[in-house]
């Protein structure tokens, strides 16, 4: 198992969280991981993107040329990771922001209305677990179970109370990947 | 136990581990989480952390804390190091233990504030004045972030002197696993008499880099030399990857070699026997573990984040009895594993010899 993914948006959108939480559940079933993150001169509402790899393996290169799947938060992002994922990868779309459609015929594309059920859960910002959800049930690198457990890791012991909304985030970002229609789930 | 941490913060918690108790720096990308890090842990472990006012008052404030024998570490980006050379110079000459952390960024001048080794010249060469290098290590994963970091401490104190771990900015942003390996340190150094501690019931020790008689500084220098020559005996270190049967062999360092070695996987799977000599240490240089590959190796490709520096240590090396080609990135670009590939297929080998071409 080798795999490598890019998670791509605005900053602010748990881009980089995201792509730490799918590391730390790899460490955690033991896996070797590895996160970069693209860094610069960036802000808030700018762009930001992370390449992260689980692999039963060493790993090599950090960096990723071609990812097998793309997490796109947001319409730059798509503009720029598009081309490069590789043929019969996948990309994992939030289709709240995203409103340009895949040009690609040679990868799976799945359309996540990742904001529109982050708002209905009442929290926008778990958003990004809802993309993490599909993303684990369309690939399987690492349990959802772990993931958020890594979650529970990383932040604070304060915050610990914002795991249950993120699981369910997750779980509903898994469904909707699954097949299941948004309104069936959120009811 | 492993635990996900990024590169920057993994060289503080490993000076921590190490006994280090003295941090001065000052803030510059892409190294400035390693500083925010400690100003955080030292205070927990009864440190010092000191943000001091410029990068030439950090490296002063470390010639004053390795004069008391106290660990003491500094860091910064490759504009920063520039700035520190005058201090790095002195402590050599004062023969003071120290460790300074170059997470070097796109240079010349202010340059940017992506990843690069543009400053293997300046570190393996000394970089400011006088005769005399500093030990180098060169960490590729994070895990050797932690490990080297460890080892530059004993080395530091066993040899008296700075010793340098030099990373890029790849490396201190990325995050893996780590585990810090505190059985490693050396146990039986010597204690620091020279120390200057206060001098109550003991002959004074002076800390000094002045001799304005010639005789007594060219003793010290051909004191430092003999220094030197004990470290290229005993020190230098290189990790071999697939060289066995290699026909090419890559010379990388860093990051860098990380991604040469999927290269090196990718050319293995296409049949290319392609293998990879990486120096773990950059000076001492482990000239002898490229030059063991020779007997059956047909042609080297150095690959560096540079216009070419560990190349001439690579030539050297070498010694004219393989062709030594090159590939590099500047300015902060990080080459691609597909872009070493395909010089690896250019330079050929024995299944690729319509690819020759000339060096």
């Amino acid at each position: 198992m080798h795999f490598e993914s890019v998670i791509a948006g605005f900053g602010g959108q748990g881009v980089l969280l995201t792509g730490q939480i799918i590391a730390y559940a790899g460490l955690m079933e033991d896996k070797h991981v590895s996160w970069i993150p693209s860094y610069g001169p960036e802000m808030r509402g700018g762009t930001a993107n992370c390449s992260v790899i689980v692999s039963d393996n060493k790993i090599g290169s950090p960096m990723v040329e071609e990812p097998g799947v793309a997490l796109i938060f947001n319409e730059p992002s798509m503009e720029k990771f598009e081309q490069q994922v590789r043929p019969g990868g996948i990309m994992v779309v939030n289709s709240s922001i995203v409103e340009k459609k895949v040009s690609r015929k040679d990868i799976h594309v799945y359309d996540i209305p990742a904001g529109k059920i982050a708002k209905q859960l009442g929290n926008e910002r778990v958003a990004n677990m809802v993309m993490l959800g599909a993303y684990l049930e369309l690939t399987g690198v690492v349990s959802t179970e772990s993931a958020i457990n890594a979650l529970g890791k990383i932040i604070s012991k304060k915050k610990q109370s914002i795991l249950e909304i993120n699981k369910k985030a997750a779980e509903i970002g898994a469904s909707v990947a699954a097949g299941y229609s948004v309104d069936s789930l959120l009811g | 136990m492993k635990v996900l941490m990024k590169g920057n913060e993994v060289i503080g918690e490993a000076a921590i581990k190490a006994g280090c108790r003295y941090f001065f720096g000052y803030p510059i990308t892409p190294q400035s989480e390693l500083p925010e890090f400690l100003a955080k842990k030292m205070p927990e472990v009864g440190g010092v952390f000191l943000q001091a006012e410029s990068e030439v008052a950090a490296i002063n404030m470390v010639y004053g804390a390795a004069g008391t024998g106290a660990r003491v570490m500094t860091s910064s980006s490759s504009p920063g190091i520039s700035l520190k050379q005058e201090g790095i110079s002195y402590l050599t000459a004062a023969e003071l233990p120290c460790v300074i952390v170059n997470v070097m960024r796109g240079g010349p001048g202010l340059g940017g504030i992506q990843p690069s080794q543009s400053d293997y010249f300046q570190a393996t060469r000394g970089g400011g004045h006088g005769d005399y290098q500093n030990i180098v290590l060169a960490p590729s994963s994070v895990q050797e972030l932690a490990d080297f970091t460890m080892k530059a401490f004993d080395l530091a104190d066993y040899y008296h002197m700075p010793v340098m771990v030099l990373g890029d900015g790849a490396m201190g942003q990325m995050m893996e696993a780590v585990e810090f390996k505190e059985e490693n340190l050396c146990s039986s150094l010597p204690e620091k008499t020279w120390a200057t501690t206060g001098c109550s019931g003991r002959e004074r020790n002076i800390i000094n880099t002045l001799y304005l008689n010639p005789d007594l500084l060219e003793e010290h220098n051909k004191h430092l030399q003999q220094k030197y020559e004990q470290i290229k005996n005993n020190e230098s270190r290189a990790e071999t990857y697939l060289t066995q049967d290699a026909e090419i062999i890559i010379t990388a360092f860093g990051t860098t070699a990380r991604i040469a070695s999927s290269a090196v996987d990718s050319a293995r799977a296409m049949g290319i026997k392609a293998g990879m000599v990486r120096p773990m240490t950059l000076w001492p240089f482990p000239s002898s573990a490229i030059r063991e590959t020779l007997t059956h190796c047909r042609s080297i490709l150095d690959v560096e984040m540079n216009a070419g520096q560990m190349l001439d240590d690579v030539r050297l090396a070498v010694e004219g009895k393989a062709p030594v080609y090159f590939y590099g990135r500047t300015g902060g670009i990080v080459p691609k594993a597909s872009e070493i590939l395909e010089e690896i297929k250019k330079i050929g080998g024995i299944s690729y010899e319509s690819h020759l071409r000339q060096a």
